[in-house]
C-alpha cells in the first residue's frame, strides 16, 4: 500500500479510502458528495495493487469521513479500506463494513413500498447475505443486489 | 405484545394453537353457542382499501366474542385525504382499541404500523404483499378436510406469479413437509424468490391432467384478464385451466378444491355440488379462525 501512495503527494490531515473497486471511485465521490467539501480531493483509477488486479483510491484533504458516510461507502465497495490521516501519519484504521440494519442510505427499489409513501419514514434495510451483500427492504421485503442500489 | 404482520410471525406451535382454538370455537362461529371471551374489548377495523370479505369476517369473529368493532371500510370518510400519515392515523386508532386490523394498498404498511402501535396490528392486506389470515384460514381449512397438515400433496393452479395467497400458502405449508405440484401457464409460473425457500419437493406442470390423480388437495387461484396484453392469449390460457366437474373423474375421491374467491369461471358450477368442492367452507372458515387469533391477540380468559 505504502507505494501506491506515493503515486501522489502524500496528505497531511484528511482520508484515504484504499482498495476501492476498480471504476467505482468516480462514483463514491458522486454519492459520498465530496467534491462538494471544497477541499482538495485525488482520485486514483486503475492503480495496479497486488490484492486485485485494480483499484481505485480517494484521498480527501482535511476531511475525516463519518460513520454515515463509512456505511454508505461500505455498500459501494465492501472490501475498501479507510485511513484516517493526522499530520502525515495514519491515526485510525476504519473497518469498513456492511452494517446488519442499513438505515436512510438507499431508497427501496419498490415504488409501492409505504417507505417511499410517507412523510417521516426513513428506508430500513437489514443484510440478508453476507457473501453477495444482498440486503432486504424490512417494510415490504423486497431484496436488492448491490449493483443495483439507489441512494438517497 | 405481539403484531401478526405476515405469517412468519408464528411460529409451528403458535400456528397449530390457533387452528385447535379455531376448531374449538366453530359452534361459537355459527352462532350455536354463545361466548364473552373478549367481552368489553374493541377491534378496531382500518380499511384504506375496500375488502368486504375480510373485513365483515373479522368484524363477526369479535362480536361472536362478545366484543365490539370500530372503524372505517373506506378512506375517503377519513383525514387520511387531509394528507394525514398512516403513523399518525394508527397512533390515533390504538388509543380507541385494543387490536387494529389493517388493510392497505402499500406494500410495508402493516410494519410500518407495527412501529408505532400500542396494540397489536393485524395485517389484512398490505398491496401484493402479505396477508397472513388468509393463509391460516387456508392451512385450517386444509387440515379440516383432510384430517391433517403433515406430508401432503398439495397442486395449485392458476395464476402463481402474482398471487400473493399461494406464496406465503407454500411458505406456511414448508414447514409441514408438503409436496408442491405448481401448475400454471410458464409466463405465470411461481416465481423463484417462493421457489427458493422451499425445501420440501416441489415440481412446476403446464397441465393439470399430468398430476390431478395424485393430490389431497387443489388450491385454484383467478387468472387476471389484466395480465394479458391480447385478449385471444388470456382466452387461450383461462379455457386451458378451467376445472369442471368431468375433469375431476379423475381425481382422488377424498381430494378437496379450495380458493381463496371471488371466482369468476375457473372453477364450474357444478364442481360446487361435488364431494371436492371445499371452497364455501374456506370462505366461512375466516371467522373462527379469525376468532382464535383475536383471542390470543386480546388476551381473552377462557
Amino acid at each position: 500500500m505504502s507505494e501506491n501512495l506515493l503515486k501522489v503527494q502524500p496528505i497531511r490531515n484528511g482520508t484515504v479510502i484504499d482498495h476501492i473497486r476498480a471504476g467505482r471511485g468516480r462514483k463514491i465521490l458522486d454519492i459520498l458528495g465530496l467534491s462538494k467539501s471544497g477541499t482538495t480531493i485525488s482520485l486514483l483509477v486503475n492503480v495496479q495493487s497486488k490484492k486485485q488486479k485494480r483499484k481505485d483510491m480517494i484521498k480527501v484533504e482535511d476531511r475525516e469521513l463519518d460513520e454515515n458516510e463509512i456505511e454508505k461507502l461500505a455498500l459501494l465497495s465492501p472490501n475498501a479500506r479507510v485511513n484516517i490521516i493526522r499530520n502525515y501519519a495514519v491515526a485510525e484504521k476504519k473497518e469498513v463494513k456492511i452494517p446488519s440494519f442499513i438505515s436512510s442510505i438507499v431508497h427501496c427499489p419498490n415504488e409501492n413500498c409505504i417507505s417511499n409513501n410517507e412523510r417521516g419514514v426513513s428506508s430500513n434495510f437489514k443484510l440478508i447475505d453476507e457473501e453477495t451483500h444482498q440486503i432486504q427492504c424490512t417494510y415490504c421485503g423486497r431484496k436488492i443486489e448491490e449493483d443495483k442500489l439507489n441512494f438517497l | 405484545m405481539k403484531h401478526i404482520v405476515s405469517i412468519e410471525d408464528l411460529d409451528n406451535k403458535s400456528i397449530m394453537g390457533i387452528l385447535k382454538r379455531a376448531k374449538e370455537l366453530l359452534p361459537v362461529a355459527k352462532g350455536n353457542k354463545k361466548s364473552k371471551t373478549l367481552d368489553g374489548k374493541i377491534l378496531a377495523t382500518c380499511f384504506f382499501e375496500p375488502s368486504t370479505r375480510t373485513r365483515l369476517s373479522f368484524e363477526s369473529a369479535m362480536q361472536r366474542l362478545g366484543g365490539s368493532c370500530i372503524g372505517f371500510a373506506d378512506p375517503s370518510a377519513t383525514s387520511h385525504l387531509k394528507g394525514e400519515t398512516l403513523s399518525d392515523a394508527i397512533r390515533m386508532v390504538a388509543g380507541y382499541s385494543d387490536a387494529v386490523v389493517l388493510r392497505h394498498p402499500r406494500e410495508g404498511a402493516a410494519k410500518l404500523a407495527s412501529e408505532v402501535s400500542e396494540v397489536p396490528i393485524i395485517n389484512g392486506g398490505d398491496g401484493a404483499g402479505q396477508h397472513p389470515t388468509q393463509t391460516l384460514l387456508d392451512l385450517f381449512t386444509i387440515k379440516d378436510e383432510i384430517g391433517k397438515l403433515e406430508g401432503l400433496k398439495v397442486g395449485m393452479l392458476g395464476d402463481l406469479r402474482y398471487g400473493r395467497t399461494v406464496h406465503s400458502l407454500s411458505q406456511a405449508l414448508n414447514r409441514f413437509n408438503t409436496k408442491f405440484f405448481f401448475i400454471s401457464p410458464k409466463s405465470l409460473a411461481m416465481p423463484e424468490h417462493v421457489t427458493d425457500v422451499l425445501d420440501s419437493h416441489w415440481s412446476t406442470h403446464e397441465n393439470l391432467k399430468e398430476v390431478l390423480g395424485d393430490l389431497d388437495v387443489l388450491y385454484v387461484t383467478r387468472i387476471q384478464k389484466e395480465r394479458f396484453p391480447d385478449l385471444e392469449d388470456y382466452k387461450k390460457v383461462a379455457g386451458a385451466y378451467k376445472i369442471n366437474a368431468e375433469l375431476l373423474k379423475n381425481a382422488k375421491s377424498k381430494m378437496k378444491i379450495l380458493h381463496p374467491l371471488p371466482r369468476v369461471d375457473e372453477i364450474s358450477t357444478d364442481v360446487d355440488e361435488t364431494k371436492h368442492a371445499a371452497y364455501f367452507r374456506q370462505a366461512f372458515n375466516g371467522v373462527p379462525v379469525r376468532m382464535a387469533l383475536l383471542e390470543k391477540l386480546i388476551g381473552a380468559k377462557k
